[in-house]
């Protein structure tokens, strides 16, 4: 077992969106569904945060903002795109200006589809995402352990 | 005594032969070897008289008085000529008054006094001519780079007054060798007013419009002092007819009521000396003049002069209500409306300068107050201050020369361009104000000797003052600390000179720093016991052992630790957006535009500025100086 | 007061003050979440995250934050130890300062706007409670006749009979030391009112895991101070010490559940006000007592 499941540090980062699943990401971080209960707290900051929820599609102006949240995160980190604009865009996929799902600008590890996403399914995804964030904790123990 | 002789006289000889040395090669020889030996003659003499009580030596000649009446006048007389060339009205009032004073003290009152121990020395003159032997010659090597430095940067064609300035420094060395060791009051008083003028003849150095009007802030606030010292000097002729001090301050501790007056004078010259409110203003006029200057009157003399004066009267201070007073509260309102105030600058030689004031405050706080703790924990204040003062200012110096830029903002990233001028910068800023380094450390004795003798207002403005003087050094080592790339290093091109300096007084203030406990036993305590014959070390020594231990710990990982590479990946830093140049901490804006992030330090301008804070400090201690002054002509007695 | 029981302190505080300083950060967050009609984490929450911080993969803007955040928690350690083996309480005071100091510096030395922000506040809140620690020492010393600590063993009555001003002061800037709101300007536990993450903003991983730990430490001796004032000759005390210092907690939890962030103005003024009025004061009455 691995203590990243047991602690896992959300950050969110809205998109080209309606605001609609971003609203709903806070609406799961709420006293009403304790998900401090798993140990889930929210971090402003991609340098604390194991899981990287993003709402919302990718476009030309912020896919450098996602890509630099991503990568200012410390290994190991799970990328969980929350609700339909997020995994493919959505109805803005045929925008000008859009290039698309989360997954075009980083890799992404769950899609939680919906419009807005439910915070259920949020969290059901959250829950998802830390299978493999154990997976990817022991990755890096057993990188360590070879370094 | 030959040393004693030696150590006045030798930087006097040196003084006059630099005076005529135009060649640079041969000034630099001078000054190192001279140097050399004047460091090398305190510290033997320290050494060699190590724990010693009070030791007089028989050495009485009416040479000596003329020499020193011939020098009074002479300095009267130079003060005069400058304040007529520059029109200044006040320095040549004060001056005449002082002229005609000591003249007619020479020859209505003194002629017939004789001081047959002329000389002496005791364990903590022999700390003031460590700190003066020392710092004050390690300064004179670092001049030469620096004022080499500095001629480079004059206009083309101006004239080098170099010999002037050098013969300068040593005369101040000498006349504060001869302020620590004479037992005559006369030449103490001559020792005294050498510095005035010697510091005024430096501040003036550039001799541009500002220079000069600070100098003449300088000698009018100083000739005051030394009037009143003068003042002194006539009640000790007719009332007590004597002129020896240590007669004086016998006299002083068994009939405190008798002394009054002339302890309150003396106290008023120290207190003009050192700086303290109403008369900080002229120490940071001062800061005009180059920086070895300013290390000088900061660290080592001038200032060192007036609190080692009010130490030596705290005996008295302890029995005699007025002055003790007045040097407690002046001392006190100082330490804590200066430190606010080095809170508001951003200039780093403006903040040396409130925290040599306030430092000098806490000083005179404790010498007003008078006990045998007390006096421990200024001797180490005056200790600790000298030895990280002069090492801060020199590395300021060095900075400014290299960077271009005397403000505190500016030294931003300076750990990586000047990595080990940082360091060495870094710690004498960490030795100034905290724990566990020699300062704090005389910090703590100082708020002990409070606390026992009940002293509540020094209790609440030490627990205040504190308080500001972390905020503003942590803020200026903060800024030092930072580190973002891979910066140029423009430290190559600093003279070994001031290499040489730096170096001296960071190994001086570890060394003394972790051998604490041990001055305290050889050095400090001895005057102590010889004083008041009981310790003064209100500190347990396992307590000192601590304290050094845990700075040898912190010297370590300053030097050691700190900035060498590690395994971790290098990660940029997080600018809420996308950076694009992790030094510049430029990054893409809201209209893909480039922004910079910039983070000042904070100055809290609107609660702790100067012109806020200043007028209340110099109205407080004004009228704590009037009222003092009042109630001690009032207990002269035949007066009324 | 000897070096050897010093280090034996020390070595005993290290080991000891963590388990109960983590167990302590466990109560708080769950008696938080109740205040707030939630369940909350486990108790062994804070643990889970340090362990997590340490499993992360090592990542640094630049080399040397890590080594003074080490040397902010060896500090810490040391002052702990100093306290709890009944040594010098301004020397516990001056050295837990020192602590302090090298947080703030290591935030600036990686020179993130941010975390620039979070030690100019740092350094402020340093410069608002220290007066009232000053005094606090100060009182405990003219009411217990020394600044050792054991020496409240020997004493017949509590200090807080005659030191309960300082007390009272103290309890109002201990708010600040705990980081607590309305005080926690440099670094607060809820992301809803902190500028990306204060002076922490730069840290991660293992050098996050330190400063946890360091927090838990500062917790447990904060605490060892407030029951300092409840502690006399008698061995019962010990346990009165223990109550009033587990209800201050919970007292510090509620405060902190019910007000919101204040400016730095407000933060100063008012520390500086309590200061100079309760430990003032309080010196002033036990000073001039005897003489009246």
């Amino acid at each position: 077992m691995t203590y990243a499941t047991k602690s896992p540090w959300v950050i969110h980062y809205d998109g080209s969106s309606c605001n609609g699943c971003d609203i709903e990401v806070l609406a799961a971080l709420c006293p009403g569904f304790d998900v401090e209960r798993f140990g889930i707290i929210n971090t402003g900051n991609p340098k604390h945060a194991d899981i990287f929820l993003v709402t919302g599609s990718v476009n030309e102006q912020n896919i450098s903002v996602v890509q630099e949240i991503y990568n200012q995160m410390v290994e190991p980190k799970v990328v969980i795109a929350c609700g339909i604009c997020a995994c493919s865009a959505g109805i803005f996929h045929d925008c000008y200006n859009v290039i698309g799902g989360v997954d075009k600008a980083i890799p992404v590890d769950v899609y939680a589809p919906g419009c807005a996403v439910r915070p259920e399914a949020i969290i059901d995804a959250v829950v998802q995402g830390l299978g493999i964030l154990e997976e990817k904790s022991k990755a890096l123990q057993e990188q360590k352990k070879g370094a | 005594m030959a040393m004693l002789g030696f150590l006045i006289l030798f930087p006097l000889v040196v003084a006059g032969v630099l005076l005529v040395v135009r060649n640079n090669r041969a000034r630099n020889a001078i000054v190192g070897a001279s140097g050399l030996v004047i460091g090398v003659a305190s510290i033997w003499l320290a050494v060699s008289y190590l724990g010693a009580p009070w030791v007089q030596f028989e050495f009485y000649s009416p040479t000596v008085d003329y020499v020193c009446m011939a020098v009074s006048v002479l300095i009267a007389v130079a003060i005069l000529y400058f304040g007529i060339k520059y029109k200044n009205v006040w320095a040549c009032v004060l001056a005449t008054v002082q002229l005609v004073g000591s003249l007619v003290f020479e020859f209505a009152f003194a002629h017939g006094i004789l001081v047959t121990e002329g000389l002496y020395l005791d364990s903590l003159s022999l700390l003031m001519a460590f700190i003066i032997g020392v710092i004050g010659s390690g300064i004179c090597v670092y001049a030469l780079g620096y004022m080499e430095d500095f001629q480079a940067h004059e206009p083309e064609g101006a004239k080098d007054r170099r010999p002037t300035f050098f013969a300068l420094m040593f005369a101040f060395l000498s006349a504060m060798f001869f302020i620590v060791f004479s037992n005559n009051m006369l030449w103490l008083f001559t020792g005294w007013e050498v510095t005035t003028v010697c510091s005024f003849l430096l501040i003036g150095y550039t001799r541009t419009d500002e220079a000069i009007k600070n100098a003449f802030r300088q000698i009018i606030m100083n000739l005051l002092g030394g009037i009143a010292f003068l003042g002194a000097l006539y009640v000790c002729a007719i009332q007590f007819n004597t002129l020896s001090f240590l007669e004086f301050l016998q006299i002083g501790v068994q009939n405190p009521t008798l002394v009054v007056l002339p302890v309150t004078a003396l106290a008023f010259a120290g207190l003009t000396k050192a700086a303290q409110m109403p008369f900080h203003t002229w120490l940071l006029g001062a800061m005009v003049a180059p920086t070895p200057t300013s290390a000088l009157l900061h660290s080592s003399t001038m200032v060192k002069a007036g609190v080692f004066l009010l130490v030596k009267l705290a005996p008295v201070m302890l029995v005699c209500t007025v002055p003790a007073v007045m040097v407690v509260l002046v001392g006190g309102l100082t330490f804590l409306f200066c430190s606010f105030m080095a809170i508001s600058q951003s200039n780093a030689k403006r903040v040396l300068a409130y925290s040599t004031i306030a430092n000098l405050g806490l000083i005179v706080a404790c010498a007003g107050v008078g006990t045998p703790e007390a006096v421990w924990a200024a001797a180490f204040l005056v200790l600790f201050h000298a030895i990280a003062k002069s090492l801060l200012f020199l590395c300021v110096g060095t900075a400014e020369h290299h960077i271009g830029s005397r403000d505190i903002e500016d030294m931003d990233l300076l750990f990586e361009r000047m990595p080990r001028l940082a360091r060495f910068m870094m710690l004498g800023i960490m030795v100034m104000f905290i724990a566990p380094f020699g300062m704090l450390v005389a910090k703590w004795a100082t708020l002990v000797s409070f606390a026992d003798t009940g002293q509540v207002a020094l209790i609440v403005i030490l627990g205040f003052g504190s308080a500001a003087t972390f905020m503003f050094w942590a803020k200026w080592l903060g800024k030092l600390s930072g580190i973002a790339a891979e910066r140029e290093n423009v430290e190559t091109t600093v003279h070994p000179s001031e290499w040489i300096a730096i170096v001296i007084m960071a190994v001086l203030v570890v060394l003394c720093c972790v051998l604490l406990p041990f001055i305290s036993s050889y050095v400090v305590e001895p005057y102590v016991y010889s004083v008041y014959a009981t310790l003064g070390q209100d500190i347990s020594s396992t307590n000192l052992w601590i304290a050094s231990i845990l700075t040898a710990f912190v010297v370590i990982v300053l030097f050691a630790g700190v900035g060498r590479r590690s395994k971790a990946k290098k990660a940029d830093v997080y600018l809420a957006g996308v950076g694009r140049n992790n030094a510049e901490r430029t990054f893409t804006n809201a209209l893909s535009g480039e922004s910079t992030a910039s983070a000042r330090n904070w100055y809290l301008e609107g609660i702790f500025g100067e012109r806020r804070i200043s007028p209340i400090g110099t109205a407080m201690c004004s009228v704590v100086i009037v009222v003092a002054f009042a109630a001690s002509a009032v207990a002269l007695p035949g007066l009324f | 007061m000897s070096m050897l029981a010093i280090l034996i302190g020390t070595l005993a505080f290290a080991l000891v003050a963590p388990v109960l300083g983590c167990l302590l950060a466990g109560v708080d967050r769950i008696v938080s979440a109740r205040m707030q009609g939630r369940v909350g984490p486990p108790l062994l929450q804070p643990y889970y995250d340090v362990r997590k911080l340490i499993e992360k993969d090592n990542v640094s803007v630049n080399s040397t934050e890590g080594v003074y955040v080490t040397c902010a928690l060896v500090f810490a350690i040391i002052a702990g130890g100093i306290f709890f083996s009944g040594g010098n309480l301004l020397m516990c005071v001056f050295v837990i300062t020192l602590s302090s100091l090298f947080f703030i510096v290591a935030a600036y030395s990686t020179r993130s706007p941010y975390a620039e922000i979070g030690a100019n506040r740092e350094t402020l809140q340093v410069m608002a409670y220290e007066p009232m620690v000053l005094f606090m020492a100060v009182a405990f010393y003219l009411a217990a006749g020394t600044f050792d600590t054991a020496g409240v063993f020997e004493l017949g009555t509590p200090v807080i009979a005659t030191i309960w001003l300082v007390f009272l002061g103290f309890l109002f800037v201990l708010t600040i030391k705990l980081r607590k709101s309305p005080f926690d300007l440099s670094y607060s536990h809820h992301a809803h009112q902190e500028i990306v993450k204060g002076i922490t903003t730069e840290m991660s991983g293992k050098t996050l895991a330190k400063v946890e730990i360091m927090h838990w430490y500062e917790n447990i001796l904060f605490l060892g101070w407030i029951g300092l004032f409840f502690v006399w000759g008698n061995p019962f005390s010990l346990i009165l010490a223990v109550a009033v210092v587990l209800l201050v907690y919970f007292l510090e939890i509620w405060i902190d559940n019910n007000f919101a962030r204040v400016k730095w103005q407000a933060l100063l003024k008012s520390a500086w006000i309590v200061a100079l009025v309760a430990g003032g004061v309080n010196i002033a009455v036990l000073t001039f007592l005897p003489y009246l």
